[in-house]
């Protein structure tokens, strides 16, 4: 009987063991093959100037890539992030100044393009918006917590401890 | 007083239902083009069928022109392409191609099978117009006015619903004006 408990048990818990760390030894090697290729691709430009090159990525950090949403084009791999990665890179070699640059993005693409939105007045929730909701929550709370502190304690029940007492409340008088 | 503390959790619900609703209404791969309204980027690009020959914006101005962005390699292309087709033959509006970053004997003969219903077919190659017209995925469709003006953007390839419900009426509006 033991023996045919103790068997199954065995064989449960190695199972998920095993199947995280192949899952992870894949995923590494995965990462490994696609990464590799991917910095080596990068690093041909970078060690041209690196002056240049660390402002080509510095403004296409601020730039979301529009074909993979959630990334900056200097994150992204995607065809046209690097296209306009080498439009950067080039409007920065001609002498044009940082704002120039992020102008030739939003002209053709929008503020959508900015990962800073301007401040402007649609987009006043937008920027604003938390700060607001923050203030407006302290408030009521404030609110609630000074009306709490004018209620007398007969507005409140009593707290009981676990023996069915009351806890910290004044001994019931007569 | 005693209302407000039922109907006040229920009004936000709602406003929060209301934008979610609307939220997820929303496409959010559709980017607002900038360009409405403003005029078309100027353009110099050789045609597909003869290199030689160039075609500018302004060459186009006068008329209301339809830009199509295209590529053979991109698959919503082919899917939209009947489309493209039947507005040529509806003669709706003269379509002209726009071979976003292809390359020339590909882009032929995606044509010589798929059928041309383009005026003309400019060759973008190295994609650099295409960035002027903010394009971000291709098919792209453009809708430009007389004045050169850009009329209408549609990302994506297009659907007989938008060329009946948005182009159509554009179309029928822009060629009213004379």
């Amino acid at each position: 009987m033991p023996k045919v408990e103790t068997r199954p048990a065995r064989l449960r818990w190695p199972r998920p063991a095993a199947l995280v760390l192949s899952l992870g030894l894949a995923l590494t090697a995965l990462t490994a093959m696609t990464a590799l290729p991917a910095s080596a691709r990068e690093a041909a430009p970078a060690t041209a100037d690196p002056v240049l090159e660390a402002r080509v990525m510095r403004l296409a950090s601020e730039l979301r890539c529009l074909v993979c949403q959630n990334e900056t084009i200097a994150a992204s791999h995607a065809d046209l992030a690097v296209d306009l990665r080498n439009q950067v890179r080039e409007m920065l070699r001609q002498g044009r100044s940082d704002a120039e640059v992020m102008r030739y993005m939003t002209d053709r693409y929008g503020d959508f393009v900015l990962y800073r939105p301007p401040v402007k007045p649609t987009t006043w929730v937008l920027w604003y918006g938390p700060a607001a909701l923050l203030v407006g929550g302290i408030a009521v709370l404030a609110l609630v917590l000074r009306r709490r502190s004018r209620m007398g304690a007969d507005a409140f029940e009593p707290d009981r401890d676990d023996d069915g007492r009351d806890a910290g409340q004044p001994a019931p008088r007569g | 007083m005693k209302y407000l503390r039922f109907l006040l959790p229920l009004a936000i619900f709602a406003g929060i239902v209301l934008f979610l609703g609307v939220g997820l209404g929303l496409n959010p791969r559709e980017v607002p083009s900038p360009l409405i309204g403003k005029p078309a980027p100027a353009f110099t690009l050789p045609r597909l069928d003869d290199a030689s020959q160039q075609v500018s914006r302004e060459d186009l101005l006068g008329k209301v022109w339809m830009l199509n962005v295209w590529a053979s390699w991109c698959g919503p292309c082919r899917d939209e392409h009947p489309l493209v087709n039947d507005i040529a033959r509806r003669q709706l509006v003269p379509v002209y191609g726009l071979n976003y970053k292809d390359a020339r004997p590909a882009a032929a003969g995606w044509l010589a099978n798929l059928g041309n219903p383009y005026r003309a077919t400019l060759v973008d190659a190295d994609g650099r117009v295409g960035i002027d017209y903010g394009v971000y995925g291709v098919p792209e469709t453009f809708i430009i006015d007389r004045k050169g003006v850009v009329r209408f953007k549609h990302t994506g390839p297009l659907t007989p619903d938008v060329i009946r419900s948005k182009i159509e009426p554009l179309l029928k509006e822009l060629n009213a004006q004379g």
